[in-house]
């Protein structure tokens, strides 16, 4: 549905990004994930057309950006970074407006219209004025209007930030709900929007895409590198040539005196084993627990090893 | 033609949402008013100075009431047009709502044009409404309609340039107060333009825009003056257009 190839932009001297390619097949949720700066931005209002690339390609639903602009429009709903309201119109005026620039024929106008507050939950203050009300109704105003056409495809840039706790949730909701038969990219900084909400990852760095994979096998991955955290109360020496002489002990460090996180080999189990023998010993048992490495630290570690 | 209705349909709902359209048509009609009644003020008075009586057939309220009206108002015009024209582009791209408009499938020149028309019904409400007085006067007196109608059609001219020229300032920034500091700025360059040369015929006196204004106010409908606005307006919205289609811009 959409195809970004070798994607360059830059801004005089500084490359915002850097040979950019990813695909987005129809009905997925791609998380664009990345730290502020990245690039993430100015990759989405390239695929808006908004501007135009440096050098590379995008094509929504076969249309090219830079040569069918007007088609390719037509396909996307897009929220911006800061959602495009007028604060001098109510929700009502600004949702017709809107309505008639994205050229929805008049007869399907209001039930369209209709259609996008009720999924975002604003019908109750559509006779407001947009000025005046909070910042979670004028996000959730944002993707109203980036729905109101109906497009194939919606583009949210970071739709969740500088939301509180409690909008967050709301708004991760209403995304997982528009997702279905539409195609999605939505960019964020913050990981557990991606798991929460998406299909597929892509994490971009300094302008560089870093890791590209469905979450389905991110997860397999994280799940399958087992480590253990072992603490013990009395710090006698030898503890760790003990463990690591365990036959399905691949590593082990200490971490601080006394905390030890040890490597098992793949698929081995030896919680039980091990607990018997640090209760064996006496070295006294405070805490043994599995350690996944989360997403988290994945996320962290891509960006940190490629970025430097 | 359905998206130009639209954007301006969306300006003129903001201008008359808020106050500036309201102050703007208020300061206009009371400045113009104040002078229209000085000057008919003096006209009267000057008809029983003695100091008057041989070219007494010269007094006429055509060359001492409409005429010095129709030149003041093209000063106030120039002052008040850039704070009709700042916010047009310049709020967009400070809400953002530019991204709004330009990721939608319009064309940039209908945007622009829509904007542009937009302000230029704004203006056309004011002079309208300013003829009160001249409504005012013709129950009074009875002034030569040709001159009069010139002179509006000259000041429409002159102001829909100005407003070409704010629309362009506008795009160039995010600021509004910039974009009118600017506007005036241009406007200003091309007023004085002409009084920097002594031939009326050479370049700069044709570059001026307020020389080819003085000929409506006479009377004088001249192609060359039509033809100098015209082009004065298109080549705002062409540079307009320019910026706004331009990738620094975005
Ligand atoms: N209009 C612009 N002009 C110059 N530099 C820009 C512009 N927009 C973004 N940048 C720079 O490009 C880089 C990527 O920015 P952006 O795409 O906004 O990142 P993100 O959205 O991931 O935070 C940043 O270093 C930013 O400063
Ligand atoms: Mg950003």
């Amino acid at each position: 549905m959409i195809s970004v190839q070798n994607l360059t932009k830059r801004y005089g001297d500084l490359v915002a990004i850097d040979n950019v390619s990813f695909q987005v097949q129809r009905g997925e949720v791609l998380g664009f994930l990345g730290p502020n700066g990245a690039g993430k931005t100015t990759t989405m209002r390239i695929i808006t057309a908004y501007m135009p690339p440096t050098e590379g390609t995008v094509h929504v639903a076969g249309f090219d950006v830079v040569e069918n602009p007007i088609e390719a429009k037509r396909q996307i709903g897009y929220l911006p970074e800061n959602p495009p309201l007028y604060n001098d119109m109510t929700v009502d005026g600004y949702l017709d407006f809107v309505a008639d620039i994205k050229q929805v024929p008049g007869k399907n106008k209001k039930n369209r219209i209709g259609l996008a507050m009720e999924k975002c939950g604003i019908t109750d203050v559509r006779k407001r004025l947009i000025g005046n009300l909070s910042k979670g109704y004028r996000q959730r105003i944002g993707i109203a209007q980036a729905i109101v056409h109906d497009p194939a495809i919606i583009v949210l840039d970071e739709p969740t930030l500088g939301l509180d706790p409690k909008q967050i949730i709301e708004i991760r909701e209403l995304i997982k709900n528009l997702s279905g038969e539409r195609t999605v990219i939505l960019s964020t900084h913050v990981l557990p929007e991606v798991t929460m909400t998406c299909t597929r990852v892509a994490i971009i760095n300094e302008g560089r895409i870093v890791l590209e994979e469905s979450l389905d096998k991110l997860s397999e991955k994280v799940e399958t590198a087992q480590n253990l955290f072992l603490k013990i109360g009395y710090k006698e020496s030898g503890v760790k040539e003990k463990i690591l002489s365990f036959e399905a002990v691949s590593n082990v460090s200490e971490t601080s005196s006394g905390e030890f996180i040890i490597q098992s080999r793949e698929g081995k189990d030896i919680r039980e084993d091990l607990a018997k023998m640090v209760v064996g010993n006496g070295w006294g048992l405070l805490e043994l627990r599995p350690l996944t490495q989360t997403l988290e630290e994945i996320f962290l570690r891509v960006i940190s090893t490629e970025g430097g | 033609m359905k998206a130009i209705c639209t954007i301006l349909k969306k300006e003129l709902k903001s201008y008359f949402s808020s106050p500036i359209a309201y102050i703007v048509l208020v300061v206009f009609l009371v400045l113009s008013g104040i002078f229209f009644f000085l000057y008919l003020q003096s006209f009267v008075g000057s008809q029983f100075d003695p100091r008057f009586q041989f070219f007494k057939e010269r007094l006429n309220l055509n060359e001492f009431v409409i005429r010095p009206y129709l030149g003041t108002m093209s000063v106030v015009l120039l002052i008040m047009i850039p704070l009709i024209t700042m916010r047009l582009l310049a709020e967009e791209r400070k809400n953002s709502t530019a991204e709004l408009l330009f990721t939608s499938p319009l064309r940039v020149l209908h945007i622009v044009l829509g904007k542009f028309l937009a302000s230029l019904t704004l203006f056309l409400v004011m002079l309208i409404l300013s003829t009160v007085y001249v409504i005012v006067l013709m129950a009074y007196g009875n002034p030569d309609l040709g001159p009069i109608f010139s002179g509006y059609l000259g000041l429409f001219l002159l102001g829909a340039s100005f407003l070409a020229v704010g629309l362009f300032a506008s795009s160039l920034t995010e600021n509004q107060i910039v974009a009118a500091v600017v506007s005036f700025g241009i406007l200003l360059v091309f007023w004085v333009i002409g009084a920097s040369s002594d031939a009326d015929s050479s370049i700069m006196g044709y570059l001026s825009i307020i020389d080819h204004f003085d000929n409506f106010t006479k009377g004088v409908i001249e192609l060359k003056d039509v033809v100098y606005y015209i082009s004065f307006i298109f080549l705002g919205i062409f540079l307009t257009h320019l910026i706004l289609d331009s990738e620094r811009w975005r």
